[in-house]
């Protein structure tokens, strides 16, 4: 009887030790380097003035996507009874739909819940079948920013030139540009800005212009938002007199944290964090980002194949 | 023993990476996660694609009907992590699926959690058998229809 539970129980402890580098190292961007490949390693000093690299998750290739939506990394945590350092699991003991519910909700104004409603999302408490989904992602519409990285940050490349920081993300093959030229942000929206003859446009990606706040932290700000994007794939809202800054600190040479806050006072009662302190890893200068494109011709007939019959539509066959 | 390790170590990694980690567009609103199903069949075709790839097999039923089952895995980049391709399966391979299926169990269609080439190899699509992360109490089952 005691060999029945002592084998378990030594598995445990040896699979506690090894199970993150053997069985996790399915989550894993071939040829990326992630924290857990350098245990014990002593970084080099952060270079001063200098984020540009090509950027991985640091915990691992799926570590950047908050399918709950942004703030929730922490919601339904799962703790391994003894082991401070266990997580990211549901809680079995959890109901499912409390599970995805973020652990703290953004503070949403009345008409940021009413249109947080009015988005039907894929993912997170409120999630339906993707064929009955108004996100306008799925279609190959674009993401925007910040969408981009609240909710599936993925390898990312950050070009610095002397007038700008060039961002090439591998999520559906998208860039921006944040200048660094000493240009302000756009003011007001009926007026010509940046050497344009028109009023500044909205933009499915924004308006970025950003500076050293010291030498180690780059701040971006952003505005001028088109409002028909979403904030995640939980459907958090926006409008167009949405602000964020965002955040870059180069803690050592291989570590860049980032942290996004939004303010947006018709949607949100006061500014709020959506990504706090995320840790990526620097990686090799000749890493290749793949490519990840958002295809119709291949959108449709995933839908066609597969989502529509899912969702109990017989658009197939 | 060996079992009992390649079990516990399955049921811990589901702890160690956030469950959700691979899903790039939609949740799991469609499926039962609260179960797997296991079928047998011949892969009919293996589409390489985002925003999902998608495997369509056909199952010799007991009746001697084809039932034509399809199930997706995650996207492209996703599946290269791990460890998959474009190559992974031709027409004509035998394969044995576990997915989530499905609500409407009618329908031959789910979301893939492992399949196992004739040949025993085993492609793992990260997900765990029951996704309320029930240590150890995953509720698999045989289709036979």
């Amino acid at each position: 009887m005691a060999n029945r539970f002592l084998a378990p129980m030594i598995s445990l402890v040896a699979i506690s030790i090894f199970a993150p580098d053997i069985l996790c190292a399915q989550d894993r961007q071939p040829g990326a380097v992630y924290d857990r490949d350098r245990r014990g390693e002593r970084p080099a000093p952060a270079p001063k003035h200098d984020i540009s690299g090509t950027w991985e998750p640091a915990k691992g290739a799926g570590a950047g996507v908050q399918g709950k939506g942004a703030q929730s990394m922490v919601s339904c945590e799962y703790k391994v009874p003894g082991d401070p350092n266990s997580g990211f699991a549901h809680d079995p003991k959890a109901p499912v739909p409390d599970c995805l519910k973020p652990a703290q909700e953004p503070p949403y104004t009345a008409l940021g819940r009413q249109a947080l409603m009015s988005h039907i999302p894929t993912e997170g408490y409120r999630m339906v079948a993707s064929a009955l989904t108004n996100d306008p992602v799925p279609p190959c519409n674009p993401q925007g920013f910040p969408r981009i990285v609240l909710h599936n940050f993925r390898t990312s490349r950050i070009i610095q030139t002397p007038t700008n920081m060039v961002i090439l993300y591998e999520f559906n093959k998208k860039w921006r540009v944040v200048w660094t030229d000493g240009r302000e942000l756009p003011k007001n929206p009926e007026e010509p800005t940046w050497g344009e003859p028109d009023p500044p446009e909205s933009r499915w990606w924004g308006y970025s212009v950003g500076k050293w706040a010291d030498d180690y932290t780059f701040v971006a700000e952003s505005n001028g938002f088109d409002d028909r994007t979403w904030l995640d794939n939980a459907g958090l809202p926006h409008s167009d007199a949405m602000h964020v800054e965002e955040r870059y600190r180069r803690v050592d040479r291989d570590h860049l944290e980032m942290t996004i806050t939004i303010d947006d006072p018709q949607m949100y009662a006061k500014p709020w964090i959506a990504l706090d302190k995320f840790s990526l890893r620097l990686q090799s200068p000749n890493f290749d980002m793949r490519e990840m494109e958002c295809a119709p011709l291949e959108t449709e007939e995933y839908n066609r194949e597969f989502a529509d019959p899912a969702a109990g539509r017989d658009t197939a066959k | 023993m060996r079992k009992t390790l390649i079990t516990t170590a399955a049921v811990l990694c589901t702890f160690l990476i956030v469950s959700v980690s691979l899903l790039a567009h939609h949740g799991n609103a469609e499926f039962n996660t609260d179960k797997t199903v296991t079928v047998k069949g011949a892969v009919t075709e293996w589409v390489w694609a985002n925003p999902h790839c998608f495997l369509k097999f056909d199952e010799k039923t007991t009746d001697g009907d084809v039932r034509h089952w399809v199930v997706e895995t995650s996207n492209p980049p996703g599946m290269i992590n791990l460890g998959w391709n474009k190559y992974s399966f031709k027409p004509g391979d035998e394969i044995t699926v576990t997915m989530h299926q499905v609500k409407d169990v009618k329908r031959p269609i789910g979301r893939a959690v492992r399949v196992v080439l004739a040949n025993g190899k085993v492609l793992d699509t990260g997900r765990d058998d029951v996704t309320t992360g029930t240590a150890g109490g995953s509720e698999s089952e045989s289709y036979t229809k």
